[in-house]
């Protein structure tokens, strides 16, 4: 009994601030302007601009997520091996460090480095080589998102790197197997629960992000993010942006879905 | 003379500035079944994890079979470790976990499952292939350890303390299961443990280790009957050392009494450390039958004899005794000579770490 008293708060945070918004988004997604029942909000993603916008949303998200595995993986790896000395800490804090200053003002520094006459190009100037033209490019974007989403791709790898044991590492190395087997057979598929997690973690916030986009893509290149946030902003039609919203949600869970049940009928032997 | 199968000459290591190891030199037969025994910190583990090849010693040589392994790798020797949290890949069921060894080496399906149920019989868990490893009990899960790392055929195995994590009557049980692998397996078992019990039971020859450096090797009945030095005396069983002085040969005085004893050899007047074996000294209600009177000052009942403390001459004795004598009761302390070990004190704090045939 005092449990469930104890839980009546979360409850009624989790009513007020998810339960609740999630209802008028399928509601005003699902109606129009009159309160009449219309698929029509959610159809408008067939327009060709729209599809555009979700189709590069998907495909830049997706790249984003691909390359913070492959960063992370290794300097997931480093961390537990100097957690071993017990100097991780400090490597950690390091990696955490700028995620405690504003998100936008990091990526506005992005917008700095990457501009014409900016950081890179002043830099590369300066050695004899060409301009580079990024900013306001797909690449730029991507950049972006990899910058600012690497640690909620590092810190689920690391924890459940740092769970296995030494122990079972030198059980396999004990058992004949080399540096490469050891880390295809044991080592990869004890952390698949990081990865997967990992990825949740990078590829949602990646697909329906619009500020990034909007910085470093200089309001040229759309996402699916900067439509839904324009319906709400500029024209103001909370039914259109509600209903794209739906369709992007959809896309999460299909995705989501899809990790869980990989990683169920793998159970890591699938590597 | 038949070549030992491992060598180790003169390995030395530290970790951190602390000496571990120094200057070990070790031989290991073939279908031996030797204890590395001492407290934590003797360098008992850190010997092991350079024979196994998870540590590589900062000096010396390790030879296996002749041939120089001291850097080859864990995965290119021809031995196996049991580790004493078991180690089992969480990730897979029994049969992929005992199975793992082979299927690295490419053995074809038909001799894996052969051996794994081989294996399984061997360890009494016939029929578990397919269970997983969260439904084994400890007991369970170190005798699948035991399987997966015999599966390979090792010529030998390395035990790092693998009943550690076990209650007592299972591991008395493991104890019995180990020593009858070993004949059944007829390979060299290099065991490690801190437990004197352990090491009594099973071993072949026991190594006391203490402070990186060894303190005897023998039979568990030389180690247990002639202890060398004092820190052997004491960390196999219980002791009573005292102070004595060697009067002549056959003859020591202890707590102000001359008694006759069998070692001669030291000296005349020599100060030298008594050792008595609490299960040697005899008491008696006629307290003129023995060569020191004393008082009982505690008594516990140990299920196959009492032990208890008596004061005498200045010292506290301990002794066991089939026999009880009440708390306060007035006794008379007698040894037999040939129960009384004499030894060398150490001429200093260091040199209680060095190996006696220095």
């Amino acid at each position: 009994m005092r449990k469930q008293l104890a839980a009546g708060p979360y409850l009624i945070w989790m009513i007020g601030f998810t339960v609740i918004p999630l209802i008028l988004i399928v509601y005003y997604g699902l109606t129009d302007t009159t309160g009449a029942f219309t698929l029509n909000n959610i159809m408008a993603i067939a327009e060709p601009q729209r599809m555009a916008a979700l189709i590069r949303s998907l495909q830049l998200s997706l790249i984003c997520t691909v390359i913070c595995l492959f960063l992370a993986y290794p300097l997931a790896m480093i961390l537990k091996n100097l957690s071993r000395g017990g100097k991780s800490g400090l490597m950690i804090f390091i990696f955490i460090l700028p995620m405690w200053m504003n998100f936008l003002l990091r990526t506005m520094a992005w917008q700095v480095i990457l501009s014409r006459n900016g950081l890179l190009n002043t830099f590369l100037n300066s050695i004899g080589l060409p301009s580079v033209n990024l900013i306001n490019t797909n690449a730029a974007i991507v950049f972006g998102m990899v910058y600012n989403y690497l640690p909620f791709m590092v810190l689920p790898l690391y924890n459940v790197l740092v769970k296995i044991s030494n122990d079972t590492i030198e059980a396999a190395h004990d058992l004949g197997a080399s540096w490469l087997q050891t880390f295809f057979r044991v080592i990869l598929p004890l952390s698949v629960p990081g990865i997967i997690s990992g990825i949740t973690m990078v590829f949602v916030p990646a697909l329906t992000t619009f500020v990034i986009s909007d910085i470093l893509g200089g309001g040229l290149i759309l996402l699916i993010g900067n439509v839904i946030e324009q319906e709400f902003t500029f024209t103001a039609n909370w039914h259109l942006g509600s209903g794209l919203s739906l369709i992007l949600m959809i896309f999460i869970l299909f995705s989501m879905f899809l990790i869980a049940k990989y990683d169920k009928e793998g159970n890591g032997t699938a590597f | 003379m038949q070549e030992p199968l491992i060598r180790l000459q003169d390995v030395s290591k530290s970790f951190d500035g602390d000496i571990v190891l120094d200057e070990l030199n070790l031989e290991i037969k073939e279908n031996e079944f030797v204890t590395l025994l001492g407290p934590s910190g003797c360098g008992k583990t850190t010997t092991l994890r350079i024979i196994g090849g998870f540590t590589k010693p900062d000096a010396g040589h390790v030879y296996f079979d002749g041939k120089d392994i001291t850097n080859l790798p864990p995965n290119k020797r021809q031995l196996n470790t049991v580790f004493q949290k078991y180690a089992l890949f969480p990730h897979m069921n029994i049969e992929e976990n005992i199975a793992f060894g082979l299927n690295i080496k490419r053995k074809s399906k038909e001799y894996i499952r052969d051996k794994v149920r081989y294996a399984l019989k061997l360890v009494n868990l016939d029929g578990y292939e397919t269970r997983e490893v969260t439904s084994l009990s400890g007991g369970q899960q170190q005798r699948i350890a035991i399987a997966r790392a015999i599966v390979n055929e090792p010529r030998v195995l390395l035990l790092d303390e693998p009943l550690g994590a076990l209650d007592l009557k299972l591991r008395q049980d493991m104890q019995y299961e180990l020593i009858r692998l070993k004949n059944e397996l007829g390979i060299t078992f290099i065991y490690v443990t801190h437990d004197q019990e352990e090491a009594l039971t099973m071993s072949d020859r026991i190594v006391v280790m203490n402070q990186g450096y060894i303190q005897q090797m023998g039979t568990p009945e030389n180690i247990y009957n002639e202890p060398e030095n004092a820190f052997v005396a004491d960390f196999i069983g219980d002791s009573n050392i005292i102070d004595g002085l060697m009067i002549e040969d056959r003859l020591v005085q202890i707590c102000g009494v001359k008694i006759p004893c069998v070692d001669s050899g030291f000296g005349c007047n020599k100060p030298v450390d008594v050792v008595i074996r609490p299960e040697d000294v005899e008491l008696s209600t006629d307290t003129s039958k023995g060569f020191l009177t004393g008082r009982v000052t505690s008594l516990i009942f140990k299920g196959v004899h009492y032990e208890m403390e008596v004061i005498a001459g200045g010292f506290e004795w301990l002794v066991q005794s089939t026999l009880c004598y009440p708390v306060d009761s007035e006794v008379g302390i007698s040894v037999k000579p040939e129960n009384i070990q004499i030894m060398n004190k150490p001429e200093s704090a260091d040199e209680k770490a060095v190996t006696p045939d220095a």
